[in-house]
């Protein structure tokens, strides 16, 4: 199975982070996959319950300069492809340099949609087309998309595009097609495959960016919140985000 | 005090043909440009990625708010009781319908999927102000819809101003939901405030009654149709009040961002074109400002506004400013980047972070919302007052007495 | 007469329309042979009732997250088993000319809005190939 292809084809740290996390998918033969259950995994025909919730730390700290490797796994993962229009291409996450005015502290972060408690693009959706599933991870619902981009209007982290043209050669798991709003989905079929991570998780080489259940307390991100301060960007909404940052 | 009758007009001369013929092309005009954005994308629109709504938007929201205000002639005569209002009524119904229907079409044809407009009819977020919108919508339409049958049908006269009182009450809603689009967007430092929604319904007052005034001061000048002296004193009255109040609103809206630390950037990027928002500022201050407010005062409270070319000239200057206000508003609030950040300089982005967005009006765009929006609302008024007896025959002084209907309610 | 002209005329000219309709008829689709010898259901269920079972699977999948095996009628699987291969044993896009979802729904007049979002071919791990071993 392609999960399993991604698994094996994996670096052993990544690979040894995962399980730790306490996820682990093997491949016994072909077509049969063993899940070890984990609190964040479930049987694949069970609903998606408010159990977990899904979330990430982002380490201004570690995130290195001028890389950008979380951006091409992403797309790459995705199948966004960019079409050499900056305006107008889909971005599901980007990099952002930024610098204190003040103190002229210099550090780049990647940005993403911050799948809030509360989300803006959710309340705004006149089809309910933008929800938020019960893990925490806010999605587009492409079918009934109409393609308003009142969403666009409403979120704060300017997280979502428009698809402006025909898209081809998407991936079987990320549809995605003109006229409708796209974001971040958390890789969302690698969750429900039980793979516990995200491809941007899975490329950093740096450790910058931690992926978990927010629900576990045992889980190596909630650990790592509770232990030192972390901040939501635009915390002044309130919107409790899934997504945190630490040294921003 | 002659009795008022109202006919249709002939629509045999070759001015209607030819009007009509116009706004058809119009039409034509917006529907290729519709279908062309649908065919390749809107990428070959001035939208963008943080420009997500443009050009349509600006003439969509206009004739949606232009739409309630053009009720307002109807209210006063029923609602409020000026009598001497009555004969105008009609119009100011149909008009109402008329420019609701623009704009929603312009919105339509501008969504990214708009086959799928059954979907939205048929699934609504009831929290989405788009949602309630579309309620209030198609309930301002069936509203007035009843209202002029109820004006038109003698039997039903006698319902007709609980009718009118009903629109009254419901246009408010409305454009409290227009407005509301806006207020309510805690994201962008350009809305998220209360003010937006009585912003939008004085907006929509001196819109309503500018479109009013012009169609009007059309129908009966191209149908040899008698247009006294007084019906547009007073109407270019009202116009002076209402746009004195819009001002009044923006300096308000303005005076509270400019107190608060946490807007100086937007209102700098608006007010004095600061980081990139030269464009802005020059639409703010030449056409919103003095072209579409300060001058139309000027000709509508000195003696200037006793030829009638002047009225419509003030008339056609509010229409310019209140679409410059629209661009300031959707387009302006969207080019300036979102603080994501507060306190950080962005050096650089992936998704042009802290870049304010140059927008560049594209012709698809201009003519889905100018050529479909206004043509279609022109069309249906055309059509409608002359299959229907919207015009009274004459409106001269001695028909439409002002001084005695004041008198009489005084 | 003149009646009996015109009558004559009218039942020639019904003959000559049936005999074209007769030699132009549409022809049944036809389409490459999928992979295996069963459907997920009964071929004449899944003719009558598809769009309903993907459309059900698709609120499955994107609200409660049923992906994968337990996804019963996902399209991604219906893409696996039915997509036709060319010469070189790449995979021909669905939706084109020919093929499994074009020749039916071309022959009964209905417009797909399935690809304008979703790929029209496997992915290039798919679950079925895994199987089958087929290309």
């Amino acid at each position: 199975m392609e999960e399993s292809k991604k698994v094996t084809g994996q670096s052993r740290r990544s690979f040894v982070k995962q399980t730790a996390a306490g996820v682990s998918v093997a491949t016994m033969a072909p077509g049969v996959v063993l899940y070890s259950l984990a609190r964040a995994t479930r049987h694949p025909d069970e609903a998606v319950t408010d159990e977990v919730r899904w979330g990430m730390l982002i380490d201004a700290n570690r995130c290195v300069d001028g890389c950008t490797d979380c951006v091409t796994a992403c797309h790459e993962e995705n199948g966004v492809h960019q079409l050499g229009r900056p305006a107008t291409d889909a971005q599901w996450i980007r990099k952002v340099h930024l610098r204190d005015r003040q103190t002229g502290r210099e550090y780049g972060i990647p940005v993403m949609c911050q799948h809030c408690e509360h989300p803006p693009c959710v309340d705004v959706c006149p089809t309910g087309a933008s929800f938020k599933r019960a893990d925490g991870i806010v999605l587009v619902d492409k079918h009934i998309c109409i393609g308003c981009r009142y969403c666009m209007m409403a979120c704060p982290y300017k997280a979502r595009s428009f698809i402006h043209e025909d898209v081809t050669d998407q991936v079987a798991h990320a549809p995605r097609g003109k006229g409708t709003v796209e974001s971040c989905t958390f890789c969302v079929h690698k969750l429900d495959a039980g793979e516990g991570t995200t491809a941007c998780v899975q490329a950093c080489q740096h450790d910058a960016l931690i992926f978990g259940d927010l629900n576990d307390s045992d889980s190596r991100l909630s650990r790592e919140l509770a232990k030192y301060p972390s901040r939501q960007l635009r915390a002044d909404l309130h919107l409790n985000q899934g997504v945190r940052y630490r040294n921003i | 005090m002659r009795p008022v009758t109202f006919t249709q007009i002939e629509g045999k001369s070759s001015r209607y043909w030819i009007l009509l013929g116009t706004l058809s092309a119009m039409i034509a005009a917006g529907f290729a440009a519709a279908m062309y954005m649908e065919h390749h994308g809107h990428y070959v629109t001035g939208m963008t990625n943080q420009i997500v709504w443009g050009m349509p938007h600006i003439f969509a929201v206009y004739l949606i708010i232009a739409a309630s205000g053009a009720l307002n002639v109807a209210s006063i005569a029923s609602v409020f009781g000026r009598s001497a209002y009555k004969p105008l009524a009609p119009l100011s119904a149909l008009l109402a319908i008329a420019l609701l229907t623009g704009g929603l079409i312009v919105l339509v044809l501008d969504l990214g999927r708009p086959d799928r407009l059954i979907i939205a009819m048929t699934y609504l977020n009831l929290k989405s102000i788009f949602a309630w919108n579309q309620l209030l919508y198609s309930g301002f339409i069936l509203i007035v819809a009843i209202y002029i049958w109820f004006m038109m049908e003698k039997r039903m006269q006698r319902y007709s101003r609980a009718v009118s009182i009903a629109a009254f009450i419901w246009r408010l809603i409305l454009t409290t939901g227009t407005g509301s689009i806006f207020g309510f967007l805690v994201a962008r430092q350009g809305y998220d405030a209360a003010i937006m929604a009585p912003m939008f319904i004085i907006m929509s007052f001196a819109a309503g009654l500018a479109i009013y005034i012009l169609v009007l001061m059309a129908a009966y000048s191209w149908t040899d149709r008698e247009l006294g002296d007084s019906v547009l004193r007073r109407l270019k009255n009202l116009l002076g009040i209402f746009v004195s109040a819009v001002l009044y609103f923006v300096l308000i809206y303005h005076l509270t961002n400019l107190y608060v630390a946490e807007h100086h950037g937007i209102e700098a990027f608006i007010l004095l074109g600061k980081n990139g928002g030269g464009q802005y500022a020059m639409v703010f201050w030449w056409l919103q400002i003095i072209m579409g407010s300060i001058i139309p005062l000027i000709i509508l409270f000195s003696s200037l506004s006793r030829q009638r070319l002047m009225i419509g000239i003030a008339s056609a200057l509010v229409i310019l400013g209140g679409l410059a206000q629209m661009y300031v508003i959707i387009i302006g609030g969207q080019a300036y980047p979102l603080d994501i950040f507060p306190g950080m300089e962005v050096i650089s982005s992936g998704f042009m972070d802290g870049v304010p967005e140059a927008y560049s009006v594209s012709l698809p765009e201009f003519l889905l919302g100018a050529g479909m929006g206004f043509g279609v609302a022109l069309i249906i008024v055309v059509i409608g007052i002359s299959i229907l007896r919207f015009l009274p025959q004459s409106l001269a002084d001695e028909v439409v007495d002002f001084d005695d209907a004041a008198g009489a309610s005084a | 007469m003149k009646a009996v002209l015109i009558q004559l005329l009218l039942v020639g000219l019904m003959l000559m329309m049936g005999g074209a309709v007769a030699s132009d008829r549409v022809s049944l689709p036809k389409y490459p042979q999928p992979v295996g010898d069963q459907c997920v259901e009964p071929t004449d269920i899944m003719r009558r009732e598809h769009m309903n079972f993907i459309t059900h699977q698709r609120d499955e999948t994107v609200y409660k997250g049923i992906r994968g095996i337990a996804a019963r009628h996902s399209l991604k699987d219906c893409i696996d088993c039915h997509v036709g291969y060319d010469a070189q044993g790449r995979a021909v896009p669905i939706n084109s000319e020919g093929q499994f979802c074009e020749s039916c729904h071309n022959y009964t007049a209905v417009s797909i809005d399935c690809f304008g979002c979703h790929r029209t071919t496997p992915d290039e791990v798919s679950k079925v190939r895994q199987f089958t071993g087929k290309p």
